[in-house]
């Protein structure tokens, strides 16, 4: 069965943790590992703040728009913002690089995307926005077990 | 859930003990208070004892990282302690724990800094 939802919200750090939250509450249905649900707030924190900080530079103005489709055990999460866009993907993609250092930013978000998530991928226009899509098969582990 | 800071200061040590989440909007809370703290007591080393942090992403790498690099400059040292597996694994994929010292509880860790 497919299920989705659609959330946006503005572009404040306050909302990073209610997306986070909301993101795992409705991926619970499919009954997750803790360390699977673990995973997937992490990576809903990395690319929220990512829209917050590099896409919308923290203008409250700017909006966050969230989707999850959940079908068939796979978890599909597309995190979009309509804001500065990356120049050069490749490097944004480097461990440990990071474009606002003085903000004390690890460089390390979309390392921890690709860690944590089975697929991902990056679209991106500057002064148009970036979308970010993320999956992640959550049936597979319980697979192995069986 | 947001972020509670417990600080308290052992000689030239402060220790701060997290509990809740530390993302980039709590990192911005954490990093004021230490600066503050740094600037009215004499403190030489940090240890940080994130027992109770039941969340934490890049930006809780990034205010760890800053606040390691605020107190080498003072020539102390940091140590982080019982540190959970979820925290553990951002940790070793950003290679933190190659500047920052790990160790097994807060026990341990403020004896090594001659504290306990």
């Amino acid at each position: 069965m497919r299920n989705e939802m659609h959330l946006q919200f503005s572009a404040l750090s306050q909302n990073e943790s209610f997306a986070r939250v909301t993101v795992a509450a409705f991926v619970a249905q499919l009954d997750p590992t803790m360390d699977e649900l673990t995973e997937i707030k992490t990576v809903v924190s990395e690319a929220v703040t990512n829209a917050i900080i590099h896409g919308y530079n923290n203008d409250p103005n700017g909006m966050v728009y969230i989707s999850v489709v959940i079908e068939e055990g796979a978890v599909r999460i597309t995190i979009r913002d309509e804001g500065a866009g990356i120049a050069d993907i490749e490097e944004a993609r480097q461990p440990l690089f990071t474009t606002k250092p003085e903000l004390e930013r690890s460089g390390m978000g979309f390392t921890i995307m690709e860690n944590f998530m089975d697929e991902i991928s990056i679209h991106s226009e500057v002064n148009k926005g970036t979308t970010v899509h993320l999956t992640k098969y959550i049936m597979k582990s319980k697979a192995l077990c069986n | 859930m947001s972020l509670v800071m417990d600080f308290e200061v052992r000689q030239d040590v402060l220790l701060i003990r997290l509990a809740g989440e530390l993302d980039h909007h709590t990192a911005e809370e954490l990093r004021e208070k230490v600066t503050d703290t740094l600037e009215k007591e004499h403190i030489h080393h940090i240890v940080f004892n994130l027992e109770n942090l039941m969340f934490m992403d890049s930006s809780g790498l990034g205010v760890i990282l800053g606040r390691y690099k605020q107190i080498k400059n003072l020539g102390g040292e940091m140590i982080v302690c019982s540190v959970s597996p979820a925290v553990k694994r951002l940790f070793d994929m950003s290679g933190l724990f190659k500047i920052i010292r790990l160790e097994e509880d807060e026990q341990f860790a403020l004896q090594t800094l001659g504290v306990a």
